[in-house]
């Protein structure tokens, strides 16, 4: 028996238990893809509008960092700038959490132990995890590549932009299997896994914003960090501009490397062993914690810090880039038609800073869903029952709850309300004014939040079985809504549907305080009926 | 007044009839043990109990209240450890037993670390690295370290070693001895009959048999193993007697504890080398009402009597 015996039959497994999962990664970034390339084919359809771009694209320091370098002015290049960030994330993200699925998770479980009870070799469980995410990303872009080449790119083009992105999964997977012998828990080894491609990123915005333009063309040549980072080895393979297919030598190392070294940790570890330490905590809780409020604040205090944090850093860059709107804008008439579209109004710096707004706010709403919806998860558990099994009744623990995601909601709008103004206001010299005057306008969305707040605690407490499907269903109707309402003139009575729709569009539009008011009053009975509903009900249900 | 009393209770879950007429009494002071397999509707009453889940009909009284309408008020007088124990990942042990005390309305400080050596729990580890049994023992130390009147019990020691099970044993006895009443939901018989004074079986969402351990073996038939000088004949017409068998040249057989006299009063007739008899034991007592269910649920509701 080898180390590898059994090998295929975990590969079948792990096809079999994620089916759903690898259909929808495998298919949804081609999909992705090509709506995102037609959309930029639409936006930019000839060689003028691509040249402004390419030029903002280069001289940009916000474009630079969150784009990447532009490669050239072909159409595909123009697509792989606005697509590749997006997609690379993805497909780091998804070959992330999916090796440590199946590997750490099973570990953590103890199925790994089962497992390796039976004729199963040492590196079986690894191999197959290995083999399973690998063979996505191969698939993933090679359908990413034909949906390209469908939306009419250049097919070598198409292929190295798609073998990039790809090669992003690829070298992901490779540091997923290391930090995966790394760590005892499977939230340990996301986490460690996750923060690499936050470095990754970072090193990759770094070396792009430090990038010098390439004499007499319209290129960016990255610096040094660009090329310590896998998300930055993907723009060095230049597709559409030239493609340096050596680049893509980069991941396959990096993959190789990682596998090596996580073969070599898991000849010298036990099962289920890490070999980080597992980290204490205190014997004894500070009072603090010692309520309903203070159990809520611990549990949601590290999702609502990263909130925080991405909040900060998207409305500074949202901001500062406010100021290159108007440049932007005077080469696109398009785009300038998408602006008003979302913002409204008729100042264009005003509708943009206002559709920032929005979008915050529709994100804000996967905020206060995510922090409701952990009730149901606590239901699903079986800790609700022990909790209302203590002297705490269901309307207070729910209230906390709704309290809790509210106050979240209200800290983070504020916070994407004050850093895109600071960020606009430092562009313009007036940070101080543009901060207040954005923060104000921030808390303005405040009320529809309130809404979806009140529909998640509806569906929890009338429709448990289906709360957490529904309430991300409907903020995603809410989201398409708001984004491609007005796109696909969608009649006002479909619009009137969401929350969002509703909200005075400041600075763009005027404060309005009618609407506001009615849909605090509409987030007021959708509260009280789920609370109503969530004390008559049978727990767990 | 009784501490629980519950009559005729129905639960139904969509078209299953969880709890079908179901009646339990736990009096003052009293460890009472709740038998029967998974699926019977142990966990139902339980958790009607604590006014998690709503009655379809019947009566039930909780420390002198209705469990629904007054659960908070009762959840200060009663402690609960479930059966399967989760716990926030991210807490650690330690702080999940005070904030469970905490929320339940104070916890005695000295017992809590008490508890934690005798049980020999680590209380700074994260919940996550926990293992099913100090999962059970997290939830264990907060109830028992709490002063309370009631402490409902859902198999609280399925994942606890022997020794761990000897010093729940300790714990138990303890709270009743400072005159506390439990129930005790459990599929380990040896620690029901250990610990319960009054027991209840259930099957199918009803009380099949419910009283102390001594009135159900006496309700329960004997097994009685026989050698005589001379070959036993006329067991089958005697009344009382059954699954009379050859065993290794004796007969074995069982006997409805009325009758046990006329039987001796036959087996002399035989010249008695040698006699056991042995009354049932709980596991015995139990599989009556189960056996059937475990060879395929034949139609007759056993134990009826």
């Amino acid at each position: 028996m080898s180390g590898f015996t059994g090998t295929s039959r975990l590969v079948r497994l792990a096809l079999r238990r994620d089916r759903v999962r690898l259909a929808i990664w495998v298919l949804g970034t081609p999909l992705i893809g090509y709506a995102l390339a037609e959309s930029v084919a639409g936006l930019y359809p000839n060689k003028q509008t691509r040249l402004g771009y390419a030029e903002t694209a280069v001289t940009s320091v916000v474009a630079r960092a969150f784009n990447g370098p532009i490669a050239g002015t072909e159409l595909g290049a123009v697509v792989v700038t606005e697509t590749y960030l997006t997609l690379a994330l993805l497909s780091a993200l998804l070959s992330t959490f999916a090796v440590i699925r199946h590997t750490r998770q099973n570990e953590e479980t103890g199925r790994a132990e089962l497992l390796g009870a039976s004729p199963v070799g040492r590196y079986a469980l690894l191999t197959a995890a290995l083999v399973v995410v690998v063979g996505a990303n191969v698939l993933a872009a090679g359908l990413l590549a034909a949906a390209f080449v469908g939306a009419g790119l250049p097919v070598a083009g198409s292929m190295a932009a798609a073998a990039a992105i790809g090669g992003v999964g690829v070298a992901f997977t490779g540091v997923a299997a290391v930090t995966a012998q790394l760590t005892v828990t499977s939230r340990g080894g996301n986490a460690l896994a996750a923060a690499t491609v936050g470095v990754a990123f970072l090193l990759r915005a770094a070396g792009d914003v430090l990038g010098e333009r390439e004499a007499g063309g319209v290129r960016l040549d990255s610096a040094w960090p660009t090329w310590l980072s896998p998300l930055g080895w993907g723009t060095q393979v230049r597709a559409f501009g030239g493609e340096r297919w050596w680049a893509l030598a980069l991941p396959v190392t990096l993959l190789v490397v990682g596998v090596a070294v996580a073969f070599a940790l898991a000849e010298r570890r036990d099962v289920g062993a890490g070999l980080l330490a597992a980290r204490r905590g205190p014997a004894r809780a500070t009072a603090g914690l010692l309520s309903p409020v203070g159990l809520t604040w611990r549990l949601n205090r590290g999702a609502l810090a990263g909130w925080a944090v991405a909040v900060a850093v998207l409305g500074l860059s949202m901001g500062v880039a406010g100021h290159e709107v108007d440049a932007m804008i005077a080469d696109n008439p398009q785009a300038a038609q998408a602006i008003a579209q979302l913002g409204g109004g008729s100042e264009l710096v005003d509708a943009y800073l206002a559709a920032m707004l929005g979008l915050f706010a529709l994100t804000i709403g996967a905020y206060v869903v995510q922090a409701l919806l952990r009730t149901r998860n606590d239901e699903s558990d079986g800790v609700l029952e022990a909790l209302l099994a203590t002297a705490v009744s269901r309307t207070r623990w729910l209230g906390t709850q709704v309290l809790g995601a509210v106050l979240g909601a209200l800290a983070l709008m504020l916070l994407a309300g004050v850093t895109t103004g600071l960020g606009y206001g430092l562009s313009v010299g007036e940070p101080i004014g543009w901060a207040a005057e954005l923060g104000k306008a921030a808390l303005v969305r405040m009320p529809a939040l309130l809404v979806v707040a009140g529909v998640v605690a509806v569906l929890f407490g009338a429709l448990p079985r289906w709360s957490i499907a529904l309430s991300w269903a409907l903020l995603i109707v809410f989201l398409l809504l708001g984004q491609l309402g007005a796109v696909l003139d969608l009649p006002q009575a479909a619009l009137n549907l969401s929350p969002y729709t509703h909200v005075p569009s400041v600075p763009a539009a005027d404060l309005a305080l009618l609407p506001l008011a009615a849909l605090t009053a509409v987030a007021a009975a959708l509260l009280l009926t789920g609370l109503v509903t969530f004390r008559r009900r049978d727990t767990p249900s | 007044m009784s501490v629980i009393s519950i009559e005729n209770l129905v639960k139904t879950f969509g078209g299953v009839r969880a709890l079908d007429g179901l009646d339990l009494r736990v009096e003052p002071g009293e460890v009472h043990g709740f038998l029967g397999p998974n699926g019977s509707g142990k966990s139902t009453t339980i958790r009607i109990l604590l006014g998690l889940l709503r009655r379809d009909s019947g009566q039930v009284r909780l420390l002198g209240g209705d469990p629904w309408r007054d659960a908070v008020a009762l959840h200060r007088r009663l402690a609960y450890v479930p059966g399967d124990v989760n716990l926030w990942p991210n807490l650690s042990g330690g702080e999940a037993i005070d904030l469970f005390g905490a929320l339940r309305g104070g916890l005695d400080q000295r017992r809590r670390d008490e508890l934690l050596d005798r049980f020999d729990l680590d209380p700074t580890k994260k919940c996550r690295t926990y293992s099913k049994g100090n999962r059970q023992k997290v939830a264990i130390v907060a109830a028992f370290a709490s002063d309370v009147e009631l402490y409902v019990l859902d198999e609280p020691t399925s994942g606890l070693d022997p020794l761990m099970e000897a010093v729940f044993q300790e714990e138990v006895r303890q709270l009743t001895g400072a005159g506390a009443s439990v129930l005790l939901s459990s599929h380990v018989l040896a620690e029901v009959e250990a610990l319960c004074d009054r027991v209840s079986i259930i099957r199918e969402g009803r009380v099949v048999e419910a009283g102390t351990l001594t009135e159900l073996r006496h309700l329960a038939r004997t097994t009685v193993t026989v050698e005589t000088v001379h070959p036993l004949t006329g067991l089958d017409d005697l009344p009382g007697v059954h699954e009379v068998r050859p065993v290794d040249g004796r007969v074995r057989l069982e006997v409805e504890p009325a009758h046990l006299d006329s039987l001796l009063a036959h087996l002399v007739r035989f010249e008695v080398r040698a006699l056991t008899s042995a009354p049932p034991t709980l596991e015995e007592l139990f599989l009556r009402h189960y056996g059937d269910t475990a060879n395929g649920r034949s139609a007759s509701v056993g134990g009826t009597r």
